[in-house]
């Protein structure tokens, strides 16, 4: 029995193992691209390996925890997979190993002098520790972690404009970091524990006296993440900087960064948080405005990647309605808006990434995304066109594809908290998201080819090619069977929404 | 004590804001240094401060005296101290950087990469 928890340990804390050692051994190789290379899919793969069997793992038995250095769970810091961590890993694991094939399918001579491997791991170790942490201060110091891999990759990929960039992201999300710093002390300050659950309880007692103080700590805490999701008032990093480094790159922080944000979000006001009112109609409010912020910002771009870029942030903004929702009487709308966030953050971490990616083979055969300068191409790559027309198809959500199913779980869970306004912006960015996506297609894909292609040194190998069309096969089947990953989804909201702390508290074993 | 030290931290937040608006990349990182230290100070101040009584355990207790100082704070300052100190020496590294690519001292000359 001890033997069998040994291994149960063990296997959550390996989503953090694989990268410092994948970070490690890829270093070692700093002259050998083709041998980090290897080290890069080898950790990729097992990642997903890990990440597969923790799902498993977790729909047989429920939530698995592990403790640091054994201390019980208010004193230690808990390492935690329930249905939502591991469906996260998942796609974690998925997006490491496209993102890694990609990077390392370019011809690029200048790469192998550029040691993405062990930067592009960092960022690993960084996103799946905020996905398994259940304490306040660690998620602070995971944050850090995937933000300086971030920014490492930016600046390594993007030359001049990459730097550029860089010094944009890197302020507005130091400052984000500053803010959640200062909501993590004030936390302590009030309660005396940092540790989820236990704040659950602690923070309970503390507002039934100060509610201001909480209430004022909660908005913090909001803040600082609005800013780390790209949601509205915060957004400028974003369109400033995912357009700028390689696609492969580009994909990897399409999928994860601000999904760590948004994914942080739904953990605090379901446990911490949750005593504190009024936030809802904030953060709905700021959904709504988020999704019609991103798809005006897109339609008045001319270039591939920034459009995806500006559309990134009005995706966010479909994740946020669940989140509003929160504040639905009804426990089945509170589900049904946590379940199609959820939904939700998983069909986005696939299809933007995929988007990116073919944004990439774009500018690997043409040397530019900016659309006056691109055309032809259905003419010459028909079958990279179909692909590229269902990952854009889904993105605007039209039936079957899996964009359909999320935005009609957004939508559905929006009527039955009768929050109308949510419905119309939903749509009508949904609409102005069509057009974008049209745009691109008549302007890359279906007039005729304008000119010569321009020289570019970011040229895709075949595993480029054939990690794009996997990435997009892997979307159209979830589209055609929804049902699985809804299942899972509805699963990871209802194990979410439940009273937490009773739970954890049955884990709990002494010291 | 407190009341002075959340002052300061007032004031470092102030001055920081006040760099960060300056639009000049020294400024922007000294700003930025100032905001983390604010941002440090004010994590210790609100954890409670207590003088003199340094978290130790006697010889035959099994736990600090009651009225000992928090260990915890501290702990997380120190931590988020080096952090800020990593992130600072690359936001340096790379305004300077970006500094000599531009040959401009007015962050708003950055608009490469703007939307």
């Amino acid at each position: 029995m001890n033997l069998w928890h040994g291994i149960q340990d063990g296997l959550v804390a390996m989503p953090l193992v694989i990268p410092l050692l994948g970070m490690g051994l890829s270093l070692m190789f700093w002259k050998q691209p083709r041998a980090r290379q290897t080290v890069g899919v080898a950790a990729s793969l097992l990642l997903l390996a890990v990440a597969v069997s923790l799902l498993r793992m977790v729909s047989e038995q429920g939530i698995t925890a592990m403790r640091l250095g054994s201390w019980a769970s208010p004193v230690g810091i808990l390492m935690e997979v329930d249905t939502l961590s591991a469906l996260m890993l998942t796609l974690t694991a998925i997006m490491a190993l496209v993102a890694v094939v990609f990077s390392g399918a370019g011809n690029d001579p200048e790469d192998r002098h550029r040691p993405l491997m062990p930067l592009l791991m960092v960022v690993l170790l960084g996103v799946n520790g905020a996905f398994l942490t259940r304490d306040l201060f660690n998620l602070y110091v995971w944050f850090e972690v995937l933000l300086m891999g971030s920014f490492g990759l930016l600046i390594l990929t993007g030359g001049r404009e990459g730097r550029e960039a860089a010094v944009k992201s890197l302020t507005l999300n130091l400052i984000g970091s500053l803010v959640f710093l200062l909501a993590v002390g004030v936390t302590y300050g009030l309660a005396g524990t940092l540790d989820m659950a236990d704040l659950q309880i602690k923070l309970a007692q503390v507002h039934a006296e100060r509610p201001a103080a909480v209430t004022a700590t909660a908005f913090l805490l909001l803040m600082a993440f609005a800013a780390k999701a790209a949601m509205f008032p915060f957004h400028f990093w974003l369109p400033a900087s995912y357009h700028v480094p390689t696609a492969g790159v580009c994909a990897l922080f399409a999928a994860l960064l601000t999904k760590v944000g948004v994914y942080s979000l739904l953990r605090l006001f379901t446990l911490p948080f949750a005593v504190v009112q009024g936030w809802e109609t904030v953060v709905g409010l700021v959904a709504g405005l988020t999704m019609l912020i991103g798809v005006f910002g897109a339609v008045t771009q001319f270039d591939m990647k920034r459009i995806l870029a500006w559309h990134s942030i009005s995706q966010i903004g479909y994740m946020a309605v669940g989140l509003a929702l929160l504040a639905a009487p009804a426990a089945e709308v509170r589900l049904a808006g946590v379940t199609a966030t959820i939904f939700f953050v998983l069909h986005h971490g696939l299809v933007k990434p995929a988007l990116f990616l073919i944004a990439g083979l774009v500018e690997s055969l043409n040397g530019s995304t900016n659309l006056k300068k691109t055309g032809g191409l259905y003419l010459a790559k028909p079958i990279l066109a179909v692909v590229f027309l269902l990952a854009a198809l889904s993105l605007a959500g039209i039936p079957p594809l899996s964009g359909f199913w999320a935005k009609l779980a957004v939508i559905q869970a929006s009527v039955s908290a009768g929050a109308g306004w949510l419905v119309a912006a939903a749509l009508g960015a949904g609409l102005l998201t069509l057009l974008s996506m049209v745009k691109i297609w008549n302007e890359v894909f279906w007039k005729p080819a304008s000119g010569t292609p321009l020289p570019t040194a970011r040229r895709v190998g075949r595993a480029g090619w054939v990690a794009t069309f996997a990435l997009v096969l892997l979307i159209t089947v979830i589209g055609l069977q929804p049902q699985l990953l809804f299942d899972l989804s509805e699963n990871a909201a209802a194990q979410v929404l439940a009273d937490r702390a009773r739970i954890v508290g049955i884990l709990k074993v002494g010291p | 004590m407190t009341l002075l030290l959340a002052l300061l931290v007032g004031l470092l937040f102030t001055l920081g804001i006040y760099l960060l608006l300056q639009r000049t990349p020294a400024q922007l990182i000294i700003g930025l240094m100032l905001l983390g230290n604010g941002a440090n100070l004010a994590v210790f101040v609100s954890g409670g401060l207590t003088r003199g009584q340094p978290p130790l355990i006697a010889a035959e207790a099994l736990e600090p005296a009651a009225d000992a100082a928090d260990p915890l704070p501290q702990a997380l300052v120190l931590t988020a101290i080096v952090i800020g100190f990593a992130v600072i020496a690359l936001a340096a590294t790379l305004v300077w950087r970006t500094q000599v690519d531009h040959a401009d001292n007015d962050l708003d000359a950055m608009q490469r990469t703007d939307t």
